[in-house]
């Protein structure tokens, strides 16, 4: 077996567990120059941005992500369909003329359906990421900023919740409140929180005792303008990356839900509770109301999962050049 | 050594007490209290305060968390009024289940995905890398549920293999001797186990092999044959200890999924079937249970850690 390990070191995007895969797409001696002897040197922001576009595979997922929200919210303006009258002499029928993909058990057509399905999926998942990171932001830059007690009881309840797995606590949950768009977005942003708050309240623990944050102190800067100059624009960079991580998790969450019955009520729908209605007749063959659910939620969760490795490995360029 | 598995003892004792004050607020933020949850809206008022003092529900809220949290620990997690039957006897019957479920994944998840990491960081951007890369993305992205659904398609359908349904009987033993029926579970279970593992294994080995140690080795003369082996593959092990403690409420929450797919009778189902008929003993008695597994778990795998790496201080 020949292996590569007597060759020189490869240099390596550091951590994370798919900080690698940037790799092929900007390997990194084809980084920019941080800047020129002559003329201002680039701002950490463009060094970042540049790294991003340079990575093919977040473009490619940045731009599945335009097409989906595309295709879900003006779809319907060019593709309209009725998805609210049940019509069983139009039930289950095949892709043909018509119905490019079917129709499902109510006689909805799956296309349209897709779109009715994927903006549940993506409004849930966006503004329950959004909900989530700034929960967890908060809780961990209090937690961090505080620290001893405070920081101790504060991780407990988070390390508390984090054992209870997430999808069982959201289960409970909607069997006490019944879920509309709402409450699914509240419930499943309110169980999300935890990872930022971690992230955010290790991060700001190293960052309080870097040097350049020592520096501002004994230069005689307040700690109000440590902690919004220097510490808050180093932590923003891990917190969007993970924003982008929990948008992928809610949008699964959200399948999760709508496949065990417990998402939102017919006729609003989601992918997963498409899903769920396809699987009554999986012994029929009746692949359009199992396959193109499926495919949504897969090729959208690769794609945000994309954008979001393309971000962390600008966000690691600025970390590194700092 | 003793001193950090001590703090680290008191620590998960500190997160057990928590979970189970977060639990005891879940049981009194039901709508219109345990009593009214429990008989259901029909309930007369006088049903509801000879329910409350039957079962120590008009005592001061202090009083009632202590008594619960000393039958939760002696095993009493009340009684399913829907199932007619305590949900400690449940659990007993469904938990081991889950277990075999879990465990067995969680071989087949190791076995699989270290040697694929490894190998995938020997042959860094050739394609056995890409194609494993592709692939854990994928399979990190698709649902349990979709992926049970396509497994069953090919190997119950199509090919005929594997039944499409996890063995029924009660008890552990039935589930052995029915074994084909266990495939497909622990396999739609394991899949996105293997997709994170192998990816971490990759980036651990990658990690490693740029160490100083590493070129040492190599300088002494030792083959690269036997410096992966020797050196490397025993320092980037140590981090997937911890990814196995951290992983647990993930594999928890995919054997609900996977149960309900496969109709395989564990915890998972249980509390899927609970949580339909809004059955909230059974509900509560799931989630403590799965979150002191998961401390458990969490916590014998930081002590295994110290056990085996001596760098580690806390």
């Amino acid at each position: 077996m020949t292996t590569q390990l007597g060759g020189p070191p490869p240099v390596e995007p550091a951590g994370g567990m798919d900080a690698a895969v940037g790799a092929f797409a900007a390997p990194a001696d084809s980084l920019p120059a941080p800047g020129t002897l002559e003329g201002r040197p680039k701002s950490l922001f463009r060094l970042g941005f540049e790294v991003f576009v340079q990575n093919r595979l977040a473009i490619v997922g940045l731009v599945v992500v335009a097409l989906a929200i595309l295709f879900c919210f003006v779809g319907p303006l060019i593709y309209p369909t009725d998805q609210v009258t049940v019509d069983l002499t139009s039930a289950n029928l095949p892709p043909g003329s018509g119905h490019p993909l079917g129709t499902d058990g109510s006689g909805y057509d799956v296309v349209g359906r897709l779109m009715v399905g994927g903006q549940t999926s993506l409004i849930v998942g966006l503004a329950a990421a959004a909900i989530a990171t700034v929960v967890g932001t908060v809780w961990g830059a209090i937690a961090g900023f505080f620290g001893g007690v405070v920081d101790g009881i504060m991780m407990r309840i988070v390390d508390a919740i984090l054992a209870i797995p997430i999808l069982f606590l959201l289960l409970f949950l909607v069997t006490i409140v019944r879920p509309s768009l709402p409450v699914m977005i509240f419930v499943i942003g309110l169980t999300a929180w935890l990872v930022p708050a971690r992230l955010v309240r290790g991060e700001s623990l190293t960052l309080r005792v870097r040097e350049y944050v020592q520096a501002v102190r004994v230069m005689g800067g307040s700690s109000w303008r440590s902690v919004t100059r220097h510490i808050m624009p180093n932590v923003i960079g891990t917190v969007i990356v993970n924003a982008t991580f929990q948008v992928a998790d809610a949008i699964l969450l959200v399948a999760y839900l709508g496949y065990l019955g417990l998402g939102i009520s017919p006729p609003a729908t989601d992918w997963g509770a498409m899903l769920s209605n396809g699987t009554q007749y999986v012994f029929l063959n009746y692949w359009w109301l199992i396959y193109p659910a499926g495919f949504a939620i897969i090729i959208v969760v690769v794609a945000v999962n994309l954008v979001g490795d393309g971000l962390r490995d600008s966000v690691e360029v600025r970390l590194q050049r700092r | 050594m003793v001193g950090y598995i001590i703090r680290r003892l008191l620590q998960s004792v500190l997160v057990v007490l928590v979970v189970t004050v977060i639990v005891f607020i879940l049981l009194h933020s039901l709508p219109g209290g345990p009593a009214r949850a429990i008989l259901g809206p029909r309930a007369t008022p006088g049903q509801i305060t000879q329910f409350n003092s039957e079962n120590g529900l008009d005592r001061p809220l202090v009083v009632q968390y202590f008594t619960s949290v000393f039958g939760w620990f002696t095993g009493n997690f009340g009684f399913s009024y829907v199932l007619n039957q305590s949900v400690g006897s449940l659990l007993a019957e469904r938990l081991p289940k889950t277990i075999i479920l879990a465990a067995l994944s969680l071989v087949l998840t190791v076995i699989v995905a270290i040697p694929v990491g490894v190998y995938q960081a020997v042959r860094r951007n050739r394609i056995f890398d890409y194609v494993a890369t592709g692939l854990s993305f994928i399979f990190y992205a698709a649902p349990t549920f979709f992926l049970g659904l396509i497994l069953i398609e090919i190997f119950s359908s199509w090919l005929g293999w594997f039944p499409p349904e996890a063995p029924q009987s009660d008890g552990v033993v039935p589930i052995f001797q029915q074994f084909p029926g266990m495939i497909l579970p622990i396999v739609t279970l394991a899949l996105l186990s293997i997709a994170g593992f192998s990816r971490y294994m990759r980036s651990s080995v990658l990690d490693n092999v740029s160490q100083d140690y590493v070129r040492t080795a190599r300088a002494k003369g030792a083959s690269p044959t036997r410096v992966l082996w020797r050196h490397v593959l025993r320092n980037a092990l140590i981090p997937i200890i911890t990814l196995l403690g951290l992983s647990l409420p993930a594999l928890f929450a995919g054997a609900l999924i996977t149960e309900s797919i496969f109709n395989f009778p564990g915890m998972g189902l249980l509390f899927w079937q609970a949580a339909q008929q809004s059955d909230y003993p059974v509900e509560l008695g799931v989630v403590i249970v799965t979150a002191f597994a998961t401390v458990i778990g969490n916590l014998l795998a930081d002590v295994g850690l110290a056990a085996i790496d001596p760098r580690v201080t806390l």
